[in-house]
């Protein structure tokens, strides 16, 4: 079969794959902030900005330093989470406790000047970033067109998200997190350590933006706001999503990339908008996401 | 009182002594903005005050309902282009454009405040943000936008026919207009039996729904007259610099709005054509020097929410009451 709905097959595929890569960076990106915004109540708009540093890190630290993708995979996330550590520690930590707006308002403020710094010193044109030589080949499996690299990002991202799943749903850290959203003080009562787990968890979360970020770079330019368009198509897969689930930011970060690629097959004008008329449309009938509890 | 709120709490009971302090302030502010374009630079004062306007439709959504929209500028940009596309094109009469500039955007306001109100407080502000970023799109790729060029060389025209704008004063003198017209409105809301209602229902929503006032209508109606005022706001900067872009309705738009109430200090009356005044001098400033106006934007945000949330004007109404 070459053919569906009159849409060539490999055209189709192409953007199923395109749609799923996509959707790989909404899912890690709306899982960091899921995992922030479950513990801290705040929704941490500096992610974008977050993931732009990580690809820049990784920028830089390849010219300067010569260092492989794989390196550059580890080192640039770890970074951001120092970052994050030395942002949650000197800022986030004042905002706790007062209307979650504020929380949006200071990591909006963070953002701008995380963009607006790296605009200054980089300019604003696109960075070039080459893809690891060991990744770069393409293949063909029954007429479908295969990037390696994309088929890369798209695994490595499903196995962060389980992981991540495994480590909040089934450890033991794990339920101290879900333990510390759901009553902190008692979880303060029984000894555990809470500011630490805030900061480790702000931390963690800034190290998925920083990981999509080095995994962006080869493919979207690096530049100072290659974050700020893809937070707000993120935001509205949280919408979607609802917030409540991890699983839910996952799926549906997937989901809505895959979305996003077939309307570029059907009718390519709208796939810009799509996620967030799918949002709109979503809003109306369920007002608290599609995977989320009633708020 | 420690207020851990985004607005301040009217002190009720002190209006009173409070009213000539208050008339005085007008009466000063009027011979200011009769003065202002003898001793400033007209457009700077023109752009001052639409974004004035365009602030204080804001500050009533989330100064008085508790609403942070974070797509006002789909409003104010959305109007921008309604206005100099109709006046240019369609050559209507620049007031004529202003008021279907203004009606776009109450219509807009409509349809994405329908959507959003469906959900309260960080899911609202992302649900605005991401219905204006569609906008956004939407305008990039409408026929009449012109994409990335917008719509240059609007002309100013002859209000009602008569009063030819392209001299300075007599735009300016509309620009006045209509920023006291805008200004008496929702002084006027916030002051009549709905706006209590709208402070109720930001006080305590359970309450006032238990009350019987339906909340929901009355969200939408705040959220549809913010919209029109910040519109009426962007129709009247498309004919004061003749021009209509993709800038006026991007996102950083919406935060800079919420950085002009923020800084003036939201719910206050006056607070936010502080904050645009300070910004938009601020912006002028910057764009001269090359160094990026979003880092200082951007450090103004973090310093006003960890240092002093009821922004200048509700400091220093704090003081006055001390």
């Amino acid at each position: 079969m070459t053919e569906l709905f009159g849409i060539p097959m490999p055209v189709l595929s192409g953007q199923i794959l395109l749609g799923l890569f996509n959707g790989a960076f909404y899912a890690l990106l709306s899982l960091g902030l899921a995992v922030i915004f479950g513990l801290l109540r705040v929704i941490n708009f500096a992610h974008g900005a977050l993931y732009m540093m990580g690809a820049f890190i990784a920028f830089l630290l390849g010219q300067w330093l010569g260092l492989p993708f794989w390196a550059l995979l580890v080192v640039a996330p770890v970074l951001v989470g120092v970052f994050a550590v030395a942002m949650e520690k000197l800022l986030l930590r004042h905002v706790y406790g007062l209307d979650p707006l504020y929380g949006l308002l200071l990591t909006f403020g963070v953002a701008l000047v995380i963009e607006g710094m790296a605009q200054y010193m980089f300019g604003v044109a696109g960075k070039p970033f080459s893809q690891p030589q060991a990744l770069s080949g393409v293949s063909m499996i029954g007429g479908m067109i295969l990037p390696h690299y994309r088929v890369f990002v798209i695994v490595v991202a499903l196995i962060t998200c389980l992981g991540t799943w495994a480590l909040i749903e089934r450890t033991r850290l794990g339920a101290f997190l879900r333990a510390a959203t759901e009553n902190r003080p008692l979880v303060e009562a029984f000894g555990v350590n809470v500011p630490v787990l805030l900061t480790a968890t702000y931390a963690f979360g800034a190290l998925l933006a920083g990981f999509a970020g080095v995994m962006g770079a080869p493919v979207f330019q690096v530049s100072a706001f290659m974050g700020s368009n893809l937070i707000i198509i993120v935001f509205a897969v949280v919408v979607i999503g609802g917030m409540g689930s991890i699983g839910g930011a996952i799926a549906s970060g997937f989901l809505l990339g895959l979305c996003e690629g077939l309307t570029k097959v059907v009718y390519p004008e709208a796939a810009n908008i799509v996620v967030f008329a799918i949002m709109a449309v979503v809003l109306f009938f369920r007002p608290s996401g599609l995977f989320g509890k009633a708020a | 009182m420690q207020s851990t709120d985004l607005y301040i709490r009217p002190d009720l009971g002190q209006g009173a002594r409070r009213l000539p302090l208050q008339a005085l302030l007008l009466a000063a502010g009027l011979v200011a903005l009769a003065a202002a374009p003898f001793l400033l630079y007209p457009v700077f004062v023109m752009k001052l005050l639409c974004f004035a306007l365009f602030a204080s439709a804001f500050n009533l959504l989330l100064g008085y309902v508790g609403l942070l929209s974070f797509g006002h500028a789909a409003f104010f940009g959305g109007a921008a282009y309604v206005t100099a596309h109709s006046v240019k094109v369609w050559g209507i009469d620049p007031v004529a454009g202003i008021a279907l500039g203004t009606l776009a955007a109450a219509v807009m306001g409509a349809a994405m405040g329908a959507i959003a109100i469906r959900r309260q407080g960080i899911y609202f502000a992302m649900t605005t943000l991401a219905l204006s970023q569609m906008i956004y799109f939407l305008f990039l790729r409408a026929p009449f936008t012109n994409a990335e060029d917008g719509i240059q060389n609007v002309p100013r025209g002859h209000a009602f026919g008569l009063i030819d704008l392209s001299q300075t004063l007599n735009m300016y003198g509309l620009v006045v207009a209509v920023f006291l017209v805008g200004m008496f409105a929702i002084w006027r809301v916030i002051n009549s039996p709905y706006g209590q209602v709208l402070k109720a229902l930001r006080e305590n929503e359970t309450r006032a729904v238990s009350l019987g006032y339906r909340a929901d209508r009355y969200k939408l109606g705040a959220f549809v007259f913010s919209a029109a005022i910040a519109g009426l706001a962007g129709a009247t900067k498309a004919l004061v610099f003749q021009i209509a872009t993709l800038t006026d309705v991007a996102w950083q738009m919406s935060g800079e709005v919420i950085l002009m109430s923020l800084l003036g200090g939201v719910g206050t009356l006056a607070g936010p054509s502080v904050g645009a005044g300070l910004i938009v001098t601020i912006q002028n400033y910057f764009a001269t020097t090359g160094f990026p106006v979003n880092v200082v934007l951007g450090l103004l945000f973090i310093l006003c929410v960890l240092c002093f949330r009821s922004g200048i004007v509700g400091e220093l109404a704090k003081r006055a009451r001390r």
